[in-house]
């Protein structure tokens, strides 16, 4: 027997707030495919749900693509958040607790770093925002 | 999805039956905010039992139905945080402050009773 094939990514567009709830249910599902915990698995559709909930304020629309890692002991699930908006000026400030442009939140960007094990963003004003994050399972 | 909104004697109960949009999560605010005005309720509770994900739109329109519910006179109780969703809700950020919670639909009626029975003692 071979190792089964890894699962392809998973490409959600996000353009609303149907959308939202869409990626955030793929991205549990494929969570549970991956044998994380059913907290490990809520703790990736809420940072989903965040993190397409960012689009969709800041950026009208871009894509969430899902797609399952491997290191050397764990299998993850790698979230890639990206769009073609405005860009963050400041991502500094972004990151700190409590900043919000669009004064309608105020958990965003540190909450979802919390709820993953791995967070990376890179942000271009003019061109647009890419946050990739991981969780592992345990 | 629209959330039902059962009539319970002097309360209201919204039982979430399954994942919400936010223009979903809107209407029930909406919807709670008439209706304790229509049928004068005293209490509302919500049950997100069946809610598997609580983010900062959700938490924050739970707050405003408590906040609203309030101003209107009347007291609210949001029932059945599963524990997962609690442990993403404090990783993110987000305490609810302020807002009544209950572990499930029968504490929340106890609570509920106990709340607005001595409101009308005073």
């Amino acid at each position: 027997m071979t190792e089964p094939a890894p699962a392809p990514d998973v490409r959600v567009p996000v353009a609303s707030d149907i959308d939202i709830v869409s990626a955030r249910q793929q991205g549990r599902a494929l969570a549970m495919q991956l044998g994380f915990s059913s907290s490990d698995a809520t703790m990736v559709a809420t940072a989903i749900s965040e993190l397409a909930r960012n689009i969709v304020l800041y950026a009208k629309r871009g894509e969430i693509v899902l797609a399952a890692v491997v290191n050397s002991e764990h299998r993850g699930l790698a979230i890639t958040a990206c769009d073609n908006g405005d860009g963050i000026a400041d991502i500094r400030q972004a990151l700190q607790d409590g900043y919000s442009t669009s004064g309608r939140m105020g958990v965003g960007l540190p909450g979802v770093k919390r709820l993953m094990d791995e967070f990376e963003i890179s942000s271009t004003v003019g061109k647009g925002t890419v946050v990739s994050v991981k969780k592992w399972g345990r | 999805m629209q959330v039902p909104i059962l009539k319970q004697g002097s309360y209201l109960i919204a039982s979430i039956q399954s994942a919400l949009t936010d223009a979903d999560l809107v209407q029930l605010r909406e919807s709670l905010v008439e209706q304790v005005g229509r049928y004068r309720s005293r209490g509302v509770i919500v049950d997100v039992t069946a809610l598997d994900v609580m983010d900062s739109f959700a938490s924050r329109i739970l707050r405003d139905i408590a906040t609203m519910i309030k101003l209107r006179g009347a007291e609210t109780v949001i029932v059945g945080i599963d524990p997962d969703v609690a442990l993403a809700m404090v990783r993110l950020g987000l305490n609810l402050e302020g807002v009544a919670t209950s572990l499930d639909l029968e504490e929340g009626l106890a609570f509920l009773e106990a709340r607005t029975k001595s409101e009308r003692r005073r």
